[in-house]
């Protein structure tokens, strides 16, 4: 009987803040972007098209606010934003202790945070108004490792990472691994990061990923996946440099947003594909989930079933018979047949 | 900045001859930083008015903010390592070295104690004293390492201290994987092996308290009263010890110092394994509020520590004005973000104005200064004569 109570009690507690922050007034939203803020043409931009979406579909008013280049200020904006949002949206993991601390000291609010699962060591939710939008990335990159290894002609192919060594750039990694050797199984494949972990310059570097990225075509390789944020513009530049140094063209594959809108006309042509990783997608889901009042804490999981990654075909370079490999593929990914590593040592790496 | 340091040496001995009278002394030491500051102001207005804002509302806005408890209680907090990591600047500067190294010694620093921290378990004085020396060796030591290679390989401190900078950061990356908690990197956000309650230095939040109630997640550091006895002591050194005046000879006049007796090499390799020492301590605000070394762990404390040096012109209390003149602008941009009066980046026009007429203005300050009293040992001059 007293369990019951209380099981009663929760449950009209629950219902009555979901009536609290579900009712179809204004939702006022503070969204705080990473490091690099909006303009990135890349991950934050992506959150902040979330966000524009959002604002066309919803009666919503959103701010949006960037941290300081050394990030001292993470939690203030944090705070900040709870003060006068409903609804707190954090663009990166480097925010994930804070928003615990934050998030827990303002139960009203809810707390988003894109990149981090959000969930203490045994799995469970920090709190119920604290959630993680985490992306199978690893997913998307087997789809554009495939699209690689089925347009390669050397049967090299390079991967630039950002920052090596937390975990989360190596997904890309060995999804990239695994699918381009689902495709031909000998395959060669030269990865390089730019900075180690905690040193985050590497996804801003673009004139190491350039030396970098010259050095692997150099070596034999024809593509290259970059995951490295800001710096993979030096890829693309790269892959015009050698393409017209050489005379054979090579190609760079973008990541996040379609980036061959992003990276500007004169290295389009170069722009193999792009593996899409849709934080904007994440954004949008979550503001609507709070509006009707759905929103959940803990692991919200982004995959191809729901197309949280996936891979462009911006500028039409892959074609239909690669594209309908692509799609196989990505069916057996959803039906579980296929499984992607997201250890690149699982495939070689 | 070593140039000033001996223009007003200079200057301070013509004072001690000539005696000019202490009030305008103060008012004219005032007039710098003061005016600096309110050219910044007018300066950015003119700005923010071009760019279509409305400074009035800003400014407003500023100082509502900063008038919360909570703001205020945050702003000092980031004042306190700011502060530490100016007088670290400044130790090198009295000597004529440009310790660029702060970011690089106080980041070593910050890792080695957190992980000694985590290490072990001890009683709560005790523990906190292990965490605040091995934060100050290890700053010691990386300080001390540029400063063999100036003294004994004549590597100019500037290139020596910017390099070791890379090299920490090197360094701090291979460490911080191999002392992962739990021993492996399993997920974003991780760190350094957490440091027991007895390790971590207690907030001082009954102050704030006095005035309000604070937030469940606000504390005010207890780093504070470290940044004090820093300050203090730096004070006492310089000029209440022997070593403090060969430091500030040195500094002015190694020439001149050497021929008194005071060995360059030993007072150029002393001041940089304090300079370290105290650099050390920087990160210790942010390692006894998490509780651990992670990769959030904050950045570009050094070179922020050289500009409130600078601002403040190496004198203790003077750097004090400094770092919280630095914070109130971090702390109030935040709420500019948020009520969208001015963009953000209005902040950093107000501090590269700040920086840059302070140095201006203490030029014209100490050209003034000259001809006055050049003026004055003039007219002595004619009275002594006949």
């Amino acid at each position: 009987m007293r369990k019951l109570f209380i099981l009663a009690s929760i449950f009209l507690s629950f219902t009555l803040i979901a009536a609290a922050c579900g009712s179809g007034d204004t939702t006022s939203v503070g969204l705080v972007f990473d490091i690099g803020g909006e303009g990135d043409q890349s991950f934050n931009d992506s959150a902040a098209a979330g966000i524009t979406r959002a604002e066309e579909t919803f009666d919503i008013s959103a701010t949006k606010v960037s941290p300081n280049s050394d990030g001292s200020n993470r939690a203030d904006l944090l705070q900040l934003q709870a003060d006068s949002s409903d609804i707190v949206i954090a663009v990166g993991f480097l925010f994930e202790d804070d928003a615990v601390e934050v998030g827990t000291a303002n139960p009203e609010i809810n707390f988003a945070v894109v990149d981090s699962s959000m969930l203490t060591p045994d799995n469970a939710p920090h709190a119920d108004n604290i959630a993680g939008l985490v992306f199978s990335e690893e997913q998307g990159s087997f789809l554009v490792g495939a699209a690689a290894a089925l347009t390669t002609d050397t049967d090299t192919l390079g991967f630039i990472g950002g920052v090596c060594c937390f975990g989360l750039i190596e997904k890309f990694e060995a999804g990239f691994r695994a699918g381009a050797q689902a495709v031909k199984p000998n395959i060669e494949i030269v990865a390089q990061y730019i900075t180690e972990f905690p040193d985050f310059d590497g996804f801003n570097a673009p004139d190491r990923a350039r030396e970098i990225a010259l050095a692997i075509f150099d070596s034999g390789a024809d593509i290259i996946y970059h995951a490295a944020g800001g710096a993979g513009a030096g890829m693309f530049a790269a892959a015009k440099e050698h393409s017209e140094a050489t005379g054979s063209k090579v190609w760079g594959i973008g990541v996040d947003s379609d980036q061959y809108h992003t990276v500007g006309p004169e290295v389009q042509d170069y722009v193999l594909t792009s593996m899409l990783k849709r934080v904007d997608n994440a954004v949008f889901e979550i503001i609507k989930a709070h509006r009707d009042g759905t929103f959940s804490a803990g692991e919200i999981r982004y995959d191809l079933s729901v197309d949280g990654v996936g891979y462009s075909t911006s500028g039409g370079f892959l074609n239909a018979a690669i594209v309908e490999r692509l799609e196989t593929f990505k069916a057996q990914i959803i039906d579980g047949s296929i499984v992607v590593p997201t250890d690149p040592a699982q495939v070689g790496g | 900045m070593a140039e000033h340091d001996t223009g007003e040496s200079h200057r301070s001995q013509a004072k001690s001859i000539v005696g000019a009278s202490p009030l305008s002394q103060v008012l004219l030491a005032a007039a710098a930083p003061l005016g600096a500051f309110l050219f910044s102001l007018i300066a950015s207005a003119i700005v923010l008015i071009a760019a279509g804002g409305n400074p009035l509302e800003a400014v407003a806005d500023m100082l509502t903010h900063a008038s919360k408890l909570e703001v205020q209680v945050s702003m000092i907090n980031r004042a306190t390592p700011l502060y530490i990591s100016g007088v670290a600047a400044a130790i090198g500067f009295k000597m004529n070295l440009f310790n660029i190294g702060v970011e690089g010694q106080y980041r070593m620093a910050a890792i080695f104690a957190a992980y000694v921290g985590g290490a072990v378990v001890l009683p709560s004085v005790l523990h906190i004293g292990l965490i605040v020396l091995a934060a100050m060796v290890i700053g010691g030591l990386w300080g001390g390492l540029a400063g063999l290679l100036y003294t004994h390989r004549g590597v100019n401190e500037v290139i020596g201290t910017i390099m070791l900078n890379g090299v920490a950061l090197g360094v701090i990356a291979w460490l911080v994987r191999r002392w992962q908690a739990e021993g492996a990197i399993t997920e974003v956000g991780v760190g350094t092996e957490p440091i027991a309650d007895s390790g971590l230095l207690p907030n001082l939040n009954f102050i704030p308290e006095l005035f309000g109630d604070l937030r469940a997640n606000e504390e005010l550091t207890g780093v504070l009263v470290i940044a004090i006895i820093v300050g203090i002591a730096y004070y006492l050194l310089l000029n209440r010890t022997v070593f403090g005046y060969d430091l500030r000879a040195s500094g002015l006049n190694p020439f001149a110092a050497r021929a008194g007796g005071v060995p360059p090499r030993k007072m150029a390799l002393t001041a940089m394994l304090l300079s370290g020492s105290v650099a050390g301590l920087v990160g210790l605000a942010e390692i006894f509020d998490k509780g651990r070394y992670d990769p959030n762990f904050v950045g570009f404390l050094g070179f922020n520590g050289i500009a409130v040096a600078l601002l403040g012109r190496n004198n203790p209390v003077g750097i004090a004005v400094g770092a919280l003149l630095w914070a109130f602008l971090d702390a109030t941009s935040d709420i500019l973000q948020v009520t969208q009066t001015a963009p953000k980046e209005i902040i950093d026009i107000m501090r590269g104005i700040i920086l840059l007429t302070v140095v201006i203005g203490y030029e014209v300050v100490r050209r003034v200064r000259e001809r006055t009293e050049a003026a004055r040992t003039a007219a002595r001059l004619a009275e002594a004569t006949p």
